[in-house]
């Protein structure tokens, strides 16, 4: 009778540990493999703009239409909010609600502003008549910059979703995995907007 | 934190289940530092400002050799990207996460170069055919 009682004790708790962090570690690489799966749609557009880039159809080429200051402050936008919620995740490892709450807040702010200048910009070419449709060379760059604009628009989305649940249900394992999860998708997209302003933006003006 | 404490900690969540905060560091969770963030977030600054100074100032006088440079800009920043922000080392998630990036990065570039080298030729092997040879055609 003790035998088998010690047996339980002993191999019970053991079983259930190695199960959760199994469990724990499935997320964060599901999530990861996602990411790269993501990257590769990203490659897919950044090729295509890299072949048909230079198609013109005798319509403005990114010398005309790029003004590099608004791309500047826009990069600023977004590397802010990047530091921005590496302060949250600090605040979530320290276990205070409110401080991690502001700091999502001020990263969904420079999101937003991001999200803005961007609309801002696309409105300006598409009022300028050098909308998708207008050459081979501007249909990629739409396509490339809208689909990241598109994720920058849904983070932001995940974001207040995120922090709606933080608010109700304060800081649980999944709470926190969802919030690290969010923080590598975010600072995904910074990676490349890097490749964004280097790739269309700077070389396209240095053509 | 000692080895005793840690072991007191194990034993906690066998009682509290998932409450013990102090026990997010081997759970999947990153190790992340006010230091790291801040030095990544220098370094990203400084390697977003130069090369748009260096295109916007017009710096370099030859577009070649410019594109290289900033092109090389982009690299590090990446690099730094991955270390300070995406918290990237051989060791998260026992190696998988780093395989599954050098995968991926192979795809990227087979896929990538590949496009525009035979997109390239492809351009450069076409006759050029004007509107007259157009007419011509069978």
């Amino acid at each position: 009778m003790s035998n088998t009682a010690t047996i339980n004790n002993g191999s019970a708790p053991e079983f259930y540990l190695t199960e959760e962090h199994h469990v724990q570690n499935g997320t964060m690489l599901g999530f990861w493999l996602y990411l790269m799966s993501d990257c590769l749609i990203f490659a897919c557009l950044f090729a295509m703009y890299g072949v048909v880039g230079h198609n013109y159809a005798a319509g403005p080429s990114p010398k005309d239409l790029f003004e590099l200051p608004l791309v500047a402050l826009n990069t600023s936008m977004l590397l802010l909010s990047s530091i921005t919620y590496g302060f949250a995740m600090l605040e979530m490892a320290r276990n205070r609600k409110g401080a991690t709450l502001f700091w999502l807040f001020v990263t969904g702010c420079f999101g937003a502003a991001f999200i803005g200048i961007e609309l801002y910009e696309f409105h300006h070419l598409i009022a300028d008549g050098a909308g998708p449709q207008r050459s081979a060379f501007l249909s990629a760059f739409f396509a490339l910059v809208g689909t990241h604009g598109l994720h920058v628009t849904f983070g932001i989305i995940w974001l207040i979703t995120l922090m709606v649940q933080l608010a109700k249900g304060g800081f649980t394992p999944v709470m926190r995995r969802r919030i690290n999860c969010l923080s590598l998708f975010w600072h995904f997209l910074d990676v490349v907007w890097i490749g964004v302003f280097t790739f269309v933006y700077l070389m396209g003006v240095l053509r | 934190m000692s080895a005793a404490s840690h072991h007191a900690h194990d034993s906690n969540e066998l009682v509290h289940g998932h409450d013990d905060p102090h026990h997010h560091h081997d759970d999947g969770m990153p190790h992340v530092t006010l230091k790291g963030y801040l030095t990544g977030f220098i370094l990203s600054v400084i390697l977003t400002a130069i090369p748009f100074w260096l295109v916007m100032a017009k710096v370099i006088p030859d577009n070649k050799i410019a594109t290289i440079v900033v092109l090389g800009f982009a690299v590090v920043q990446l690099l730094v990207h991955m270390v300070y922000f995406l918290h990237l080392d051989t060791t998260s998630e026992g190696g998988w996460n780093m395989l599954a990036l050098i995968f991926t990065f192979m795809l990227l570039v087979i896929m990538f170069a590949g496009s525009l080298w035979v997109m390239h030729n492809m351009n450069t092997n076409m006759m050029p055919v004007s509107a007259q040879d157009m007419r011509n055609m069978p």
